[in-house]
């Protein structure tokens, strides 16, 4: 896992250098004293991981978190308590380390970070989403007892059927036992949208649209009253 | 408080490795001053948040360097300096000397 440290204090940002150093899962790519290099860096380099002090000049942790579009793991290393609950109100930050940041738990720091970069299955308990920075992100449904590996640029629609739900991809189409709202949430937002009670698109798959309904690929989806205003703001129209 | 600093955690992260040991030791020897000055400043110039937030950065070197109660009481302090109260500064003030000698006598 590539990753960067942000911290104001030169000592942090060593502390958390050689922890990563004395492992082989983490590689640390670049350093900043402050958060508004690392945007910079960031507007151009995508990384795994950020470890994240809160209290800096400039600009804190907290308010550097909301300004990124597609966070990558984040986990703070402060030496205030007073921001954990907000902290975890995010569902992208890992961990919270309180400083001086002790090798042993740095490790399960590693264990946590694994785990959180993990291909997804559909109907596990995960308290985490896939990054939608993963080069491959992947998404795993169980077809009697087997795990199918769907990516999630060639699923092209989700059909809510009662108990079960319909995946249609490019070149298949398969029955989960599972809800329209559970694989929503192990769904990236970028590409994918409810439109409809029972339908989730694709959003990049979409053909045209006309009245109340999409075309993706050969089939008619229909467009909610309420789904209509939030599908009109994400296109780009001439 | 009677309490001494030391290098246990600094070993600990070191795992052996001495390079890094005196790299970081040399680190806190360029830092600590700096900060300490700075926070004497901010006390002078009645800039008590400002004391705080250097307060912050202190007290982390102060659990690197093992002193527990000069951690606690540097949480104290910049609690207090966030509400305009520097009644700590006394006591804070022992606890930054203490680390001023170590760090000269470890240079």
């Amino acid at each position: 896992m590539n990753c960067i440290i942000i911290d104001d204090e030169l000592t942090a940002r060593t502390i958390v250098s050689e922890l990563c150093e004395n492992t082989s899962e983490l590689k640390v790519v670049e350093q900043f004293p402050n958060a508004v290099e690392a945007l910079k860096y960031l507007n151009h380099n995508t990384v795994d991981v950020i470890f994240l002090d809160i209290h800096m000049p400039f600009l804190t942790g907290i308010d550097f978190i909301q300004t990124l579009k597609s966070p990558p793991r984040i986990v703070f290393t402060t030496s205030d308590t007073d921001f954990a609950i907000e902290a975890y109100a995010y569902e992208f930050i890992v961990d919270y380390l309180v400083k001086p940041i002790t090798a042993q738990r740095f490790q399960k720091t590693i264990s946590k970070l694994k785990n959180a970069m993990q291909p997804v299955l559909v109907g596990q308990t995960v308290d985490t989403k896939i990054p939608e920075l993963l080069q491959d992100p992947d998404l795993y449904i169980n077809i009697d007892r087997r795990l199918i590996k769907l990516k999630f640029q060639d699923i092209l629609l989700i059909e809510a059927k009662g108990d079960y739900i319909e995946i249609k991809t490019v070149d298949s189409f398969y029955r989960v036992h599972s809800t329209l709202k559970k694989i929503k949430e192990k769904l990236p937002e970028s590409l994918f949208m409810q439109i409809h009670r029972s339908f989730i698109i694709n959003f990049t798959k979409i053909i045209d649209i006309q009245d109340n309904s999409v075309l993706i690929e050969r089939s008619v989806i229909p467009i909610s009253r309420s789904n209509r205003p939030n599908l009109m703001q994400r296109l780009n129209l001439l | 408080m009677g309490e001494e600093p030391n290098l246990n955690y600094i070993k600990e992260i070191a795992g052996g490795n001495e390079e890094f040991e005196k790299k970081f030791l040399a680190i806190i020897q360029t830092e600590f001053p700096k900060e300490k000055e700075e926070y004497l400043k901010n006390l002078d110039d009645k800039e008590l948040e400002e004391s705080a937030k250097v307060v912050h950065k202190i007290k982390h070197k102060l659990g690197i360097l093992g002193l527990n109660d000069g951690y606690k009481l540097a949480i104290k302090h910049e609690e207090g300096l966030k509400y305009g109260d520097a009644k700590l500064k006394d006591d804070f003030m022992d606890v930054l000397k203490v680390v001023e000698e170590f760090i000269l006598k470890i240079a």
